[in-house]
């Protein structure tokens, strides 16, 4: 018999730490995968985040800077313009991305920068114990709001993609599922491409994961998978959202037209 | 009929978390009753003959637990 799915050498043999059905295990996989794939490993820089994937240098086998919370974007702004042949990531969850660090990210992509962001959505700040986050959907129960998140007292959520959708420098955004297999593919095709948009040198590019967090939601990994699937996904959309390539290309036909 | 294809848990990574069960569309694996170091109960093929090396529980599990194997066919395409 054949091989045909092993461990990937863009994963060190280090088992990871987080807790059973955790999103992180299936993000760090797609993104090691896509890096061997495309050959950059030696050259990729994580910048990891504040959170529980602050470790990820440790499972992914390429170079890793920690930042500090929030501020992911600013440092891969500064490793990609002092050393433009690396592929910079910075890797980010919700509370890192869409709360602390907005100002980090929206600019960063304003100034169409050329790194990559895999923002990991899973609705809440997860290793300080499921507080809510910006991206915390209306009605869900959270330490911060035991009574569920009400818009009249707490907002509404923050869409990132659709909200970065509107900035010019915003060159590829897409979001994925981490709920099934079929979307876990999906999930890697996305990132795929959104590593290719840097490599091409075609600026800005962001990958949102909607992730279970089974420890914080207080539910069975099974139960969190369903979870995404019946809430998350209706207040999500998956898909892309900008895409550099269809752009040019309408665009080409635009003036083919005229 | 033999199987179609096989796999292989990592006792050492895997978390028993069921995410490969639910995502198997033969019915191949269930938890083990006897648990690993690290205190959990891994997963195992409980009914290897129903195996088809599809490797969809490979790309459900969060802990790059899982290696698969497939019988080889001419015109197949091997998935990543």
């Amino acid at each position: 018999m054949k091989i045909v799915f092993e461990k990937t050498n863009g994963l060190t043999e280090v088992p990871m730490r987080y807790c059973p059905g955790c999103g992180h295990g299936v993000a760090h996989r797609l993104v090691a995968e896509v890096m061997e794939e495309l050959g950059v490993t030696k050259r990729t820089v994580a910048v990891v985040p504040v959170g529980c994937s602050v470790f990820m240098d440790e499972y992914v086998n390429c170079d890793g800077i920690q930042g500090a919370h929030g501020r992911g974007p600013a440092i891969a702004t500064g490793i990609k313009r002092s050393k433009p042949e690396t592929v910079v990531i910075s890797y980010q969850g919700d509370g890192d991305l869409a709360s602390i660090g907005m100002a980090e990210t929206i600019h960063s992509a304003s100034r169409s920068e050329n790194i990559t962001i895999i923002f990991i959505n899973n609705a809440i700040y997860g290793m300080t114990g499921g507080q809510m986050a910006p991206t915390t959907i209306l009605g869900m129960r959270t330490t911060t709001s035991p009574a569920g998140r009400r818009a009249e007292i707490n907002g509404f959520p923050i869409p990132m993609c659709e909200l970065l959708s509107s900035l010019e420098g915003a060159s590829y955004l897409a979001r994925a599922a981490l709920d099934k297999p079929a979307h876990i593919i999906r999930a890697k095709k996305y990132i795929k491409k959104a590593f290719e948009t840097q490599i091409k040198g075609k600026g800005f590019s962001m990958v949102e994961l909607l992730s279970p967090c089974p420890t914080d939601w207080g539910m069975t990994p099974k139960d969190a998978v369903e979870r995404i699937r019946q809430e998350m996904i209706p207040r999500y959309p998956l898909g892309v959202f900008r895409d550099w390539e269809a752009e040019e290309k309408a665009k080409k036909e635009e003036k083919a037209a005229v | 009929m033999p199987s179609k294809g096989k796999i292989e848990v990592d006792i050492v990574r895997c978390k028993g978390c069921e995410l490969c069960i639910l995502a198997c569309p033969q019915d191949v694996l269930a938890l083990s009753d006897t648990f690993s170091a690290s205190g959990y109960y891994p997963a195992y093929m409980k009914n290897p003959e129903n195996c088809t090396g599809c490797a969809l529980c490979a790309i459900a599990c969060p802990d790059v637990a899982i290696t698969v194997w497939k019988e080889e066919r001419k015109g197949d395409l091997i998935n990543g």
